[in-house]
């Protein structure tokens, strides 16, 4: 059994605020709800599955709840947490349900203010003895990833810095973006180090947000007034140092997901128009890229260097609203953006200076947690009818 | 550097207490299962690689080499070096390199286990060797 066409996304709504002091993350998903329900033209009753992850305050079913979804009508819960790529899972997991006639229209939502005041920390796992005391946050353990690569691959600062190069080039016409300012390579390198070898502009913003989608079934999909954009092919996968045999920081768990992702569509990486890859750090996309196999192993710095993600200009234009290193990161989560610039993208709703032409077949791809440590990532491809 | 750090005790359960306790006597220990050969770590009752529960606690040399490292700069403790370490007995291990310049630190540089005090059982760390 596929997913492949199975499902459609009728709605989508990324937040315009990056900072919301006077908001509740409540408040947040309900106003993304509201507007993906509205951009699909449906009606918050019209809701029968719910899809969720760790920012929604209390889990599902207080959401549920809070949001004053049907509960009559409601069938289809789902609540996986993977971190940032949580939501591209959410979405095969709705494609699923709907395959499988368990709901029709699927909500989920994401949003928090980490901008605002400090998350609260993630609950520990069996490790935790061995490895909380040593620090591992973010910034350093996709640094121990870049350290690796650099050694294994001779990757550099310089091709790293051109990732952030592409999405300011993107970001400048995002009125929304944080950071709307163009960038240069000398501007990221000379930008203060944080965790080696990672500088400033080599990490993503601290936002608040959030977004939403909606997935519906094809039927009901082309009774609505939006392009019609289907999911094709879906894939999850995670990866961890597992009893730290043959350790191997250099790729992720993308180098699972990618390929289940691309098979079940029937494409490869060259068919791709316009990719989102989530961009917590400049290493996150280097290393998605050679990963999902836009380029081997290793050569994911040459891949990015001189432009070539930026659109108009490169092969494979990335991140059009400026990403996370750019425009927001609600939550600390990137993939539910990725999403949603990947629809516009395909609704051609993109801004047209950044629109790719003849946008037909998008990839969104995010991972979750730690790259260094332990991790999940998720991948959906997605076509224009 | 990191010599006024204070670190967390290990909460410490049932799975782990014999690692605690040899820690406490300066003694690093890996688990090895004697159905498959392989050992791992962090230590686990049942083998992560084959599911045997035939898991076995064994000394570790505490000498192994720096695997990939980060020197995180911008720490309200102050810097400090995380990285992991592969083991001559081949686990690699998550840790922080302690009592060294932590700019100086390489890929594929020797180092050796050393423990810290916490309020209840030592951790270990590793330094060049």
């Amino acid at each position: 059994m596929t997913i492949k066409g199975k499902a459609y996304i009728a709605g989508i709504f990324e937040h315009p605020t990056r900072h919301a002091p006077d908001k509740s993350t409540a408040q947040l998903h309900a106003e993304v709800a509201k507007g993906a329900i509205e951009d699909a033209g449906l009606s918050k009753d019209d809701v029968d599955g719910y899809f969720c992850a760790g920012d929604a305050p209390g889990g599902a079913w207080p959401m549920v709840d809070y949001l004053g979804l049907n509960t009559k009508k409601l069938r289809h819960v789902d609540s996986t947490e993977t971190g940032g790529c949580s939501y591209i899972i959410h979405l095969g997991h709705a494609a699923e349900a709907i395959a499988a006639g368990r709901c029709s229209i699927a909500l989920i939502t994401l949003a928090g203010k980490p901008r605002t005041g400090a998350m609260p920390p993630r609950a520990a796992g069996a490790e935790a003895d061995f490895e909380s005391a040593y620090g591992a946050t973010t910034h350093n353990a996709y640094g121990m990833c870049a350290m690796r690569h650099m050694h294994d691959y001779g990757t550099t600062s310089e091709q790293l810095a051109w990732i952030k190069v592409a999405a300011s080039h993107h970001a400048q016409y995002n009125p929304h973006a944080m950071l709307k300012d163009v960038v240069t390579v000398e501007d990221v390198l000379n930008s203060p180090m944080i965790s080696d070898p990672l500088h400033r502009m080599d990490c993503c913003v601290v936002s608040d947000g959030g977004g939403a989608l909606i997935v519906t079934t094809p039927e009901i999909a082309k009774s609505l007034k939006k392009p019609l954009v289907k999911l094709i092919g879906h894939g999850e996968a995670m990866k961890g140092p597992r009893g730290g045999k043959d350790l191997d920081l250099t790729y992720s768990a993308g180098i699972w997901s990618g390929p289940r992702a691309f098979a079940e569509a029937g494409i490869t990486p060259q068919d791709i128009k316009y990719a989102s890859i989530y961009d917590s750090f400049t290493i996150t996309v280097l290393m998605q890229l050679e990963d999902l196999g836009f380029c081997k192993k290793g050569e994911g710095g040459k891949f990015v260097a001189d432009g070539n993600l930026i659109s108009g200009v490169g092969k494979l234009p990335f991140n059009t609203d400026g990403g996370g290193l750019c425009s927001n990161h609600p939550v600390n989560r990137g993939g539910m953006t990725k999403i949603i610039e990947a629809v516009r993208q395909l609704r051609g709703e993109a801004h047209p200076k950044v629109q790719v032409k003849n946008c037909d077949l998008a990839i969104a791809h995010g991972t979750g947690g730690l790259l260094g440590v332990r991790h999940a990532a998720s991948t959906a491809i997605l076509e224009r009818v | 550097m990191s010599e006024a750090k204070k670190y967390p005790a290990p909460v410490t359960n049932p799975e782990t207490a014999a690692f605690w306790d040899a820690a406490s006597r300066g003694k690093f220990m890996i688990k090895r299962c004697t159905a498959c050969g392989e050992a791992h770590y962090f230590p686990r009752s049942i083998c992560p690689f084959c599911y045997s529960d035939k898991t076995v606690w064994e000394e570790a040399s505490g000498e192994g080499t720096i695997y990939t490292w980060s020197l995180m700069r911008k720490s309200p403790t102050g810097p400090y070096a995380i990285g992991y370490v592969t083991l001559k007995e081949g686990p690699s291990v998550q840790t922080n390199f302690v009592d060294c310049d932590l700019e100086k630190l390489k890929i594929g540089q020797k180092v050796k286990v050393v423990f810290k005090p916490t309020d209840g059982a030592p951790l270990p760390f590793f330094t060049p060797a």
